[in-house]
Order: structure tokens, then sequence, then C-alpha cells
């Protein structure tokens, strides 16, 4: 099997965290990862970017277009 | 089928019987994710809570075609989709197609890498990924970088990462909510992704060199 190197194993990342990568890829992967810490730091880098795309902002609903949401359930229900 | 998952089967038969609180507490929960995700085909906070109440008028009526083969939830967000992306077509007819693009371009700079017959190190990095500046990550600043790369992404990749990234769906509820083959969606995630990451790496060169 030959090694995997840096440009391969950066467009295997997102696999690799899904636990999609088949095992020999996910082992050349591991390999490839021990020996290079430029590769760690970017898997590093990868998984902080993901991480803070989850603590963004959240956009909230207004109080106006929560009451007519509210309005709409009633008249369903009434139908 | 699978089986519904307790809180849902309960919600839904509150739902069906017509329970105010059951629909308030769902609508306050769900809300924030709807409009996240309305927001990627539509423009504007307004048009997004009009899409959204549109929505959850469709979810209403197909209250007793849910069948429980996803979660209420992702079966929701996939009303949203549907909502909004048709809303969204009708908007696009006035906006510029850069944001309907395709993407063919190489996802990273293939300078970035050594070239393949390079007699040392084929395939490894010619400019290697710097340290990040510490706590930089969790700036104001850094969540606006963020947010800009993801509004510049084509269409369905800002979909994948909202999904996955922004609102942690699963690959397989995303794929649901979007019609996708679970490596397509792969795919789309980690362009996306990979051009976020480079967007914050950019961004904190340039503030290295102004520090």
């Amino acid at each position: 099997m030959n090694e995997m190197d840096c440009k391969e194993l950066v467009e295997a990342i997102t696999a690799y965290l899904d636990g999609t990568l088949p095992a020999a890829d996910r082992r050349r992967f591991n390999t490839h990862l021990e020996n290079c810490p430029y590769c760690t730091e970017y898997l590093a880098q990868m998984r902080k970017t993901i991480a803070r795309l989850g603590t963004l902002d959240e956009s909230t609903l207004s109080h106006d277009a929560r009451e007519r949401l509210l309005v709409a359930f009633r008249d369903w229900r009434t139908g | 089928m699978p089986r519904l998952e307790s809180t849902d089967a309960v919600r839904l038969a509150a739902l069906r019987a017509g329970d105010e609180h059951a629909f308030a507490e769902l609508v306050d929960e769900l809300s924030p994710r709807m409009l996240r995700l309305a927001r990627v085909y539509v423009t504007g906070a307004a048009i997004a809570e009009d899409t959204l109440q549109e929505a959850w008028i469709v979810v209403l009526g197909s209250l007793d075609r849910f069948e429980g083969r996803s979660s209420l939830a992702t079966w929701i967000l996939g009303i949203v989709v549907n909502v909004a992306r048709a809303r969204g077509r009708h908007e696009s007819r006035s906006r510029p197609f850069s944001s309907l693009s395709t993407d063919d371009q190489p996802i990273i700079d293939p300078d970035r890498f050594l070239p393949p017959d390079h007699e040392r190190w084929p395939g490894h990095w010619a400019i290697a990924p710097a340290p990040w500046p510490e706590h930089a990550l969790e700036t104001a600043e850094a969540a606006q970088v963020i947010r800009e790369a993801v509004a510049q992404l084509p269409q369905t990749q800002r979909a994948v990462i909202t999904l996955r990234d922004m609102i942690g769906c699963t690959a397989e509820e995303t794929c649901n909510a979007l019609a996708l083959s679970d490596a397509n969606q792969r795919v789309l995630l980690h362009r996306a992704r990979t051009k976020v990451r480079a967007a914050l790496e950019q961004a904190f060169d340039t503030m290295e060199a102004l520090a």
C-alpha cells in the first residue's frame, strides 16, 4: 500500500471525521498523521473551524412572527 | 418502519389534538434552526420569517401524513428546505447569478503542495499551515469571517454546512433534508469546510501582519 501524502490527506479529512474512510485508507491517514506535524496542525484547524461554526449566534424569531404562528395554529385547529 | 422517538410520538399526538402549548414549545425549539436554514435560500430577516410561517402551515397541513421515517425535527427541516427553495427561486430572478454558480475550482490552492514528481517530498506541503494565534478563533471578528465565507459558498454547499456544522444534523439527516446522496453530501461539506478554514487562515495572516 502506497503512503498517503499531504495533498491526499487534506482531501480525506471529512470522510475521516465522519468515519466513512475505508479501513486501509484510515490506516494510511493515521500513519501519515503520526509523522507529519503540518497535517496534524491542518486537521486541528479543521476541527476548530467545525466547532466554531456550531457556536455562531443564532437567529431568533421576532415576537410578532411568533404571535402570527400561534394565530395560524388556532386557525388550523378550528379549520 | 423505525419506531418513532418517544418524545416525537408524544409531541405529534399533542399537535394533532390541537395542543397550543405543545405547538409553541416546538416553535421555540426549532425556529432558530429553521430561520438559519431558510436564510440559505432567501435574503432578509422578514422574508425568512414569512418562509417560516409558510413552512409551519405546510407542516400542520401534513401532520397526518408524517410517518416517522425520520425525526420530527428532520422532517420539518426538510419542509423548510422545500418552501425556502421555492421562494428563493422566485427571488433569484433578480439576484446576481454568482451565488447560484456551481463550483469546479480546486478546493485548496494547488501551489500549497509540492508537485507529484518532486524528488524528495512529492505531494507534501510547499507552504505549510501556520499555527493560528491563540484565542483568535473565539473573537467576534473570526465569527464575522466565518459568516462571510459561508455566505459566499455556492447554495448547496451552504445548505450542507448549515445543516451539518451550524445546526448539528447528522450526515443522514442532512441527506434526507436536501435529497442528496451520502457521497455527494460529504464532498459538498468538505469543500465548504475547506473554504471556511482558508478564509480564517487568510484573516489571521492579515491580523498577524498588522500586529
